[in-house]
C-alpha cells in the first residue's frame, strides 16, 4: 500500500501565494493565483489613479482611486471611514455591508470606479454616539454584538433589509410570495440577515433589536 | 451595582461604527500596507526566491524573505506558549502550506497585493505527513498536556472494573480540525518611534504581544508599546500574536516608517493555528442500576514536529462523573501541518462531544433516561484529585433545565416522534469548565473632579471587560457609572493575562475590586484626618460610599471634594490577583463552572436536513457581574457547539497538506437561518472560593457539551449515532426510517 498521506516529492517552482488562495501543489506546474502571471501578463499592472466622486454620508467626496481599489478600501483607506470592516473580502461574511442608493450592498465586492455618483450610506451616516438610529439603539439595548466587528455591517444590513421587507421583496421565508404585504417575522429576520455573520453568535439578540426597531421601539 | 444588566459601555461606540480596531488606527498618519505571499508547499525547502519583479513592481518599498529578514530570536520553549518568540521568514524550510515566504511592503494595498504575487519561488518539495488518520506511527506521550496537567491519568483498576461492568460501551469518536474565525482577522499597524515601536494589533494578552515581539526581534520589551483597546473577537486565535504583527513590526523598522499588515481570511486558515482534529476512544462500564464503575478517555490528536501543541481534551473527564475505575490518556503524533492552537474551550469542547454521546448510548443501552443517568453518577468529591468541589451545582442545573425545557415530553424511544415531514428528537448534555486564575494588576486613579479612572492592559474581546470594570468601579467607590472611565489594552497600564481561559472578567473584576477598596481607605484617611473634613474625627468604619458622596453616622462630604483637597493632582490605588498556583483554594478544591445543555432538532425525513428547533442551557457560573453580558456570552458559546455538532470542519488536502476549504464559504459557521430559539439561564450561586467577588468564568462553559446535546438529539430523531463530527445529512442519509415507518 502506498504512503496515503505523502505530499508530491521533488524540485517544484511557482509564484508565491499571496491571497492563500492557490490550489496547492497537486499537479506539475506552478500554481499562479488570478491569472497574473510573474511577467507581468495579467490585467493593468500600474494601477494608475482614477478620480472618481462619491456622494458618502451626504457629503460629496472627491478621491482618486487605483481602479482596483474596493468600495470597502476606498472607505476604509482614503476616506478613513473604518466603521465599514473587512472580514473576509470575498462577500462571504457581510462585514463590509454598506447601502448604495438605498440597498444593501457587501462593498468589498463592487470596485470603487463603479460608482462614480452614488449615494453611499456608511454606518457613520447612521447616527453618532450621541445620536443613535433607532437600529443602533436597539443593538445597544438587546446587547446585539459583543466584539462589534461585524456589527456595523448587521445594522446597515438591516436598514436594507427592513426596506426590502416594506417593499414587499419575497424572500425564501415568506409563506405567500404574492402577498403584498409581508410582515418582517423572526423567520423572515433570519432569512434575509444570513448575509451577516457574527462569530460571537450574537443572533438571538440581533433578531431582537431588528424586531423591536421593526415594530416601532421594544415591546 | 455589580449584577446589574448595565448596557455595554462600549455599546455606542460599536453600534456608530467609532471603535477603532487594529488596522483602523490613525495616529500614525498613512502607513504603507504590507501583504504576506505563503507557501504552495506543505513540506520541504525554498532553494530560490525571486524579488526583482515585485521589488520593481510601482508603489513598493520592501521585499522581505528569509534571505534579507533581520535575525530574530530563538523560541524559548520555557516561556508560556503565548510569551514566546514568533520568527517568521527566518529560514528557508516549509513546515506547512501557507507558511509565509514573503512579506511585500507598498504604498497602498492593491499594489502590496498585485507584487505578492510577483514573488518568484523555487521549492525543493518533500513528503510531507499531512493525514491523522494514516499516521499511526510515531505515536507517542506527551510529558504534559495544556495547563500543566498530567498526560495519562489512572484511578483503582480500569481493566477489572470494565471487565466486570454489566453494561459497557466501547466506542470511538472523531472530531473535526476547526478554527477560532473572529469576524476581525489578524491585523497589526506598527509604527517606529525612535528606537521603541508601537503595536497597534488585535491580541487577547497585551503583555504576550509585547514579549513576543521583543523576543523576536530582539528588542527590550520596555521598547514595544502595545495598544489593543478594541478587539474584534478572538476565541484562542489572538492569544499569541501571529505573523502579522511581527512582520508589520520588522517592515516598520527596516523602513523607519509605519507599515500595517492584515492577513486575509485564507491566511487566517493557515498562520493562527487551530483546534487539532481528534480521535477519541471512550469505554464506559456500569452497572445496571446506571452507576458508573469504570471510565476511560483515550485521545489522540497531532503536534507539530518543531513545537508541541498537547491539548488536555480528557482533562474534564478526570472531574465530571463519580466511577471507582478511572483511566485518561493523550497521544500525540506529529504532522506537517500548521501547529494546534487553543480555540474556544481546547479540551472541554472535543472532549465532551465524546464523553457526553456516550454517556448518550449508554443511556440508551440501559434504557434509562440520560438527565438520571448523570444524576445517579454524581461525585461526592472530585474522583481522581480527592478534594472537595468549591460550589458544584450540575444536578441543579440538569434538573432546573429538564423542567423548564420540558424534558418530559422527551420521545423514550428514537425515531418516533414525528411531525409532517420532520423526524423530531430531543437530546440533552452535561456542561463543565475548570475555573482559572490568573496573575492581573488593575490600577483605579479617582481625578480631583470626583470621576474615576480605571487602567489595565487587560482586553475587552468583546467579552464585556469595559462594562463589568465600570459596574465593579462604580459600586466601589459610590459614583455613578458615567463617572468612571476604563482604559485597557494599553502595555503603559498596569499587566494582566489579558482574555483566554474564561479568566478575564474574574481576574480584572477581583483586582479593581480590591483597588477600590484601597482607594476608600486612603480617602477615608485624609477626610477623617482632616479638620477641614465634615468628617474630621470620626470612625472610617462606618462610612458608606454612594452616589458620589461618602456618608459617616450623619456627616458626608462629596468624593471629589475629598480628593480634590486631599490630592490635588489625583490619588490612586493597585489592586491585584495572584496565579492560582500560589492560592490554595485552588489546590484545596476543585473548582468548575457548571452547566446542562438541552436541544430539539428536526431531521427532514426524506433529506436528512437537520434543523435545530430549539435550544436552553443552564449554567452556575458563581456570582453574576452582569447578566446581560453573561447571557450572550453563554448564547454565544452554546451556538458554537451547533456549529461543532453539525457544520465546523476544516477538510485536509493530504497531498498538499492545505486546507481546501479555507474560506468563510467553504468552512461553515452557524449564521442567523440556522438559529432559532436559543436561551440561556443561570442559577444564582456564589463561589467565595474562586475569588472574594465569588464569580467564575463564562466564555467557555457555554460550548462545553452543547454539541453533544444536538447530536444526542439527532439520535433521538433518527435513531441513527453518528460518531464522526460534524453530523452531516449524508451520514444520516443511508440510515433514515422508512418512508412510512
Amino acid at each position: 500500500m502506498s504512503d496515503p498521506d505523502a505530499g508530491p516529492a521533488g524540485p517544484r517552482s511557482g509564484a508565491a501565494d499571496p491571497q492563500g488562495t492557490g490550489p496547492g501543489p497537486t499537479g506539475s506546474g506552478s500554481a499562479v493565483p488570478h491569472g497574473t502571471g510573474p511577467n507581468g501578463t495579467g490585467p493593468s499592472r500600474t494601477g494608475r489613479p482614477t478620480a472618481i466622486r462619491l456622494n458618502v454620508n451626504e457629503r460629496v467626496r472627491q478621491l482618486d482611486v487605483d481602479p482596483r481599489t474596493s468600495l470597502l478600501d476606498a472607505l476604509r483607506e482614503h476616506l478613513r471611514l473604518s466603521g465599514t470592516k473587512k472580514g473576509c473580502d470575498h462577500g462571504q461574511c457581510g462585514a463590509c455591508t454598506v447601502l448604495v442608493n438605498g440597498r444593501r450592498v457587501n462593498s468589498c465586492l463592487t470596485l470603487a470606479v463603479m460608482h462614480e455618483d452614488d449615494d453611499i450610506v456608511t454606518i457613520e451616516g447612521l447616527g453618532d454616539p450621541d445620536h443613535l438610529h433607532p437600529l443602533q439603539r436597539a443593538f445597544v439595548e438587546n446587547d446585539a454584538f459583543q466584539c462589534g466587528y461585524c456589527t456595523p455591517g448587521q445594522i446597515c444590513s438591516a436598514v436594507g433589509m427592513l426596506a426590502e421587507v416594506a417593499a414587499g421583496w419575497p424572500s425564501h421565508a415568506t409563506a405567500d410570495v404574492a402577498s403584498p404585504r409581508i410582515a418582517p417575522t423572526d423567520a423572515e429576520i433570519r432569512e434575509r440577515m444570513s448575509g451577516n455573520i457574527c462569530r460571537c453568535a450574537a443572533y438571538p439578540n440581533i433578531v431582537a433589536a431588528i424586531r423591536d426597531t421593526a415594530r416601532g421601539g421594544p415591546a | 451595582m455589580i449584577g446589574k444588566a448595565l448596557d455595554r459601555v462600549d455599546g455606542p461606540l460599536k453600534a456608530t461604527g467609532r471603535a477603532p480596531y487594529a488596522y483602523e488606527h490613525q495616529e500614525a498618519g498613512r502607513p504603507l500596507c504590507g501583504f504576506i505571499a505563503g507557501a504552495t508547499i506543505g513540506k520541504g525547502r525554498i532553494t530560490r526566491i525571486g524579488t526583482e519583479n515585485a521589488e520593481s513592481a510601482p508603489g513598493v518599498h520592501l521585499v522581505l524573505t528569509h534571505l534579507n529578514a533581520p535575525e530574530q530570536g530563538p523560541v524559548d520553549e520555557s516561556a508560556m506558549d503565548y510569551w514566546r518568540a514568533q520568527p517568521v521568514l527566518a529560514r528557508p524550510d516549509i513546515h506547512h502550506f501557507g507558511e509565509p515566504v514573503a512579506l511585500v511592503v507598498a504604498e497602498t494595498l492593491e499594489q502590496a497585493r498585485d507584487a505578492a504575487a510577483r514573488v518568484e519561488v523555487g521549492y525543493d518539495t518533500a513528503r510531507g505527513r499531512f493525514d491523522l488518520d494514516a499516521r499511526q506511527d510515531g505515536v507517542y506521550t506527551p510529558k504534559e498536556v495544556t495547563g500543566g496537567l498530567p498526560a495519562d491519568t489512572e484511578v483503582g483498576d480500569f481493566d477489572a472494573g470494565f471487565d466486570a461492568a454489566e453494561v459497557r460501551i466501547d466506542q470511538h469518536y472523531t472530531t473535526p480540525y476547526e478554527f477560532s474565525l473572529p469576524i476581525e482577522p489578524n491585523a497589526c499597524l506598527a509604527e517606529p518611534r525612535g528606537e521603541s515601536l508601537v503595536l497597534y494589533t488585535s491580541c487577547q494578552i497585551v503583555d504576550a504581544a509585547r514579549a513576543s515581539v521583543a523576543a523576536t526581534l530582539r528588542m527590550d520589551p520596555g521598547q514595544v508599546h502595545v495598544v489593543a483597546p478594541f478587539v474584534g473577537g478572538g476565541f484562542g486565535s489572538k492569544l499569541s500574536i501571529h505573523a502579522e504583527t511581527i512582520l508589520a513590526a520588522m517592515a516598520a523598522r527596516v523602513l523607519g516608517r509605519p507599515v500595517k499588515v492584515a492577513l486575509t481570511r485564507q491566511q487566517v486558515f493557515q498562520l493562527v493555528g487551530m483546534r487539532p482534529r481528534s480521535r477519541q476512544r471512550v469505554r464506559l462500564g456500569a452497572e445496571r442500576d446506571g452507576r458508573l464503575t469504570a471510565i476511560a478517555h483515550d485521545v489522540l490528536m497531532h503536534t507539530s514536529p518543531e513545537t508541541e501543541y498537547a491539548e488536555q481534551t480528557a482533562a474534564t473527564t478526570r472531574s465530571l462523573y463519580a466511577a471507582p475505575h478511572r483511566l485518561t490518556g493523550h497521544r500525540l503524533t506529529p504532522l506537517d501541518l500548521p501547529r494546534g492552537a487553543d480555540v474556544r474551550a481546547p479540551g472541554e469542547a472535543p472532549g465532551l462531544l465524546a464523553v457526553e454521546s456516550a454517556m448518550d448510548e449508554l443511556a440508551d443501552a440501559l434504557g434509562m433516561d440520560p438527565v438520571e443517568l448523570r444524576i445517579r453518577n454524581e461525585p461526592a468529591l472530585d474522583p481522581e484529585r480527592g478534594v472537595p468541589y468549591s460550589d458544584r451545582h450540575l444536578v441543579d442545573c440538569l434538573r432546573e433545565g429538564a423542567r423548564r425545557f420540558g424534558w418530559e415530553n422527551r420521545p423514550a424511544v428514537p425515531a418516533r416522534l414525528r411531525e409532517g415531514r420532520w423526524l423530531v428528537g430531543y437530546g440533552m448534555s452535561a456542561a463543565i469548565r475548570g475555573h482559572l486564575q490568573a496573575p492581573t494588576a488593575v490600577r483605579v486613579r479617582l481625578e480631583p473632579d470626583g470621576t474615576a479612572v480605571v487602567l489595565s492592559d487587560m482586553t475587552d474581546i468583546g467579552t464585556g471587560t469595559y462594562t463589568v470594570l465600570a459596574q465593579v468601579a462604580a459600586g466601589g467607590l459610590g459614583l455613578p457609572p458615567e463617572r468612571v472611565r476604563i482604559e485597557l489594552g494599553d502595555s503603559d497600564h498596569p499587566t494582566s493575562w489579558g482574555s483566554g481561559g474564561s479568566w478575564g472578567a474574574a481576574n480584572a473584576c477581583t483586582a479593581a475590586h480590591r483597588a477600590c477598596g484601597a482607594l476608600r481607605a486612603k480617602l477615608l484617611e485624609a477626610a477623617c484626618g482632616d479638620t477641614g473634613s465634615p468628617l474630621y474625627g470620626m470612625d472610617p468604619a462606618g462610612a458608606v460610599f454612594a452616589d458620589g458622596v461618602v456618608h459617616i453616622g450623619g456627616a458626608s462630604e462629596a468624593v471629589g471634594a475629598i480628593a480634590a483637597r486631599a490630592a490635588p493632582e489625583g490619588t490612586e490605588a493597585e489592586g491585584r490577583v495572584r496565579h492560582m498556583a500560589d492560592d490554595p483554594h485552588y489546590s484545596d478544591y476543585s473548582i468548575n463552572s457548571y452547566g446542562a445543555h438541552f436541544a430539539e432538532v428536526g431531521v427532514d425525513a426524506d433529506t436528512a436536513e437537520i434543523r435545530l428547533r430549539r435550544m436552553l442551557g443552564v449554567f452556575s457560573v458563581g456570582r453574576v457581574f452582569n447578566p446581560k453580558t453573561t447571557r450572550s456570552q453563554l448564547l454565544g458559546g452554546m451556538i458554537w457547539g451547533v456549529g461543532a455538532a453539525l457544520e465546523e470542519e476544516a477538510v485536509v488536502d493530504t497531498r498538499s497538506g492545505a486546507f481546501v476549504n479555507r474560506d468563510l464559504a467553504g468552512y461553515l459557521v452557524p449564521v442567523h437561518a440556522d438559529i432559532t430559539d436559543v436561551e440561556a439561564v443561570v442559577l444564582e450561586s456564589f463561589d467565595g472560593r474562586a475569588n472574594v467577588l465569588g464569580g467564575k468564568g463564562v466564555g467557555e462553559l457555554g460550548i462545553c457539551g452543547s454539541g453533544a446535546a444536538v447530536a444526542n438529539a439527532v439520535f433521538n430523531a433518527t435513531g441513527i449515532r453518528v460518531r464522526d463530527f460534524p453530523v452531516t445529512l449524508e451520514k444520516l442519509l443511508p440510515g433514515l426510517p422508512p418512508a412510512d415507518s
